[in-house]
């Protein structure tokens, strides 16, 4: 089982009391009414589907209940950072040459 | 299901708590001082951490939500909606979603581990969390090493018994 660290529980837990929600760091159009038919589609269905370092959303549903992002490799499947909403996204490079 | 109140080598014993009032506060952490004198109840900040003055109890679960206990509601929604206009907030009477379970005895850590995925054993004395057990939400609060309260909603009540009663005779059985 994946072990998620929650950053508002500041705990190491069981992916059982967590549910995915979908690509982080997608910013809903200011003004929708002037966005396009395609530029609409792109903003409600296309996705990066990464291989290697994805940038997620996750929700400690059974838990505190609240989302926050994580950085995961979707080929090892490893949390790399999970960080508070509304933070911006990590330089993971740093993070990297820092270790 | 029976309640093995007085059988003290029964390796957990399993007991509804009568009814009591339970309140669901939201309110951001800059009005959490305001609403904690307004309550009598100190609000800690770090999720699981629990405090409790004249019977009331409140434990954290997330960094804007509270749990609270008291035996009446009425005070406590007279003297928060008092500060309302102060501290803008959510205060709703949850008392009839949970039922409370208390836990006991040597095995009681065995049989929460058959069905809680995390580490419950680590949850220090004192302290709580929401978690989950099956595959229903539950909230629990570590009173002793080996004894603990759940709330569990009520609808999912019967299944949670069923698989504590499962656990029960397996652990009777000395498995
Ligand atoms: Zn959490």
């Amino acid at each position: 089982m994946l072990l998620i660290h929650c950053p508002y529980c500041d705990e190491t837990l069981p992916e059982l009391e967590f549910a995915y929600a979908g690509e982080a760091h997608i910013a809903r159009p200011v003004d929708p009414s002037a966005l396009s038919d395609e530029e609409w589609r792109d903003f409600l269905f296309i996705r990066t589907n990464a291989r290697g370092t994805h940038f997620e959303r996750w929700r400690h549903i059974h838990g505190c209940a609240r989302f926050f992002n994580a950085a995961r490799d979707t080929v090892t499947d490893r949390f790399l950072v999970t960080y508070k909403a509304g933070e911006s996204r990590p330089d993971l490079t740093v993070k990297e040459s820092a270790e | 299901m029976t309640t093995q109140k007085h059988d003290f080598a029964a390796p957990v014993q399993i007991e509804e708590l009568a009814p009591a009032a339970r309140l669901s506060l939201r309110v951001r952490p800059d009005h959490r001082a305001v609403l904690a004198d307004a309550l009598g109840l100190d609000l800690p900040a770090r999720i699981g951490d629990r405090a409790a003055s004249d019977g009331r109890e409140a434990l954290c679960l997330g960094p804007d939500e509270w749990l609270i206990l008291a035996p009446e509601a009425a005070d406590l929604i007279a003297a928060a909606a008092a500060v309302y206009p102060t501290a803008p907030h959510s205060l709703t009477e949850i008392s009839d979603r949970e039922i409370t379970l208390h836990l006991s005895g040597p095995s009681v850590l065995d049989l929460l581990a058959t069905c809680c995925p995390r580490d419950v054993g680590a949850l220090a004395v004192g302290r709580g969390c929401r978690t989950v057990f099956d595959s229903a939400t539950v909230t629990l609060w570590r009173d002793g090493p080996a004894v603990f309260r759940m709330d569990v909603w009520r609808s999912f009540l019967p299944h949670v018994r069923n698989l504590m009663a499962l656990a029960e005779a397996e652990l009777a059985t000395g498995l």
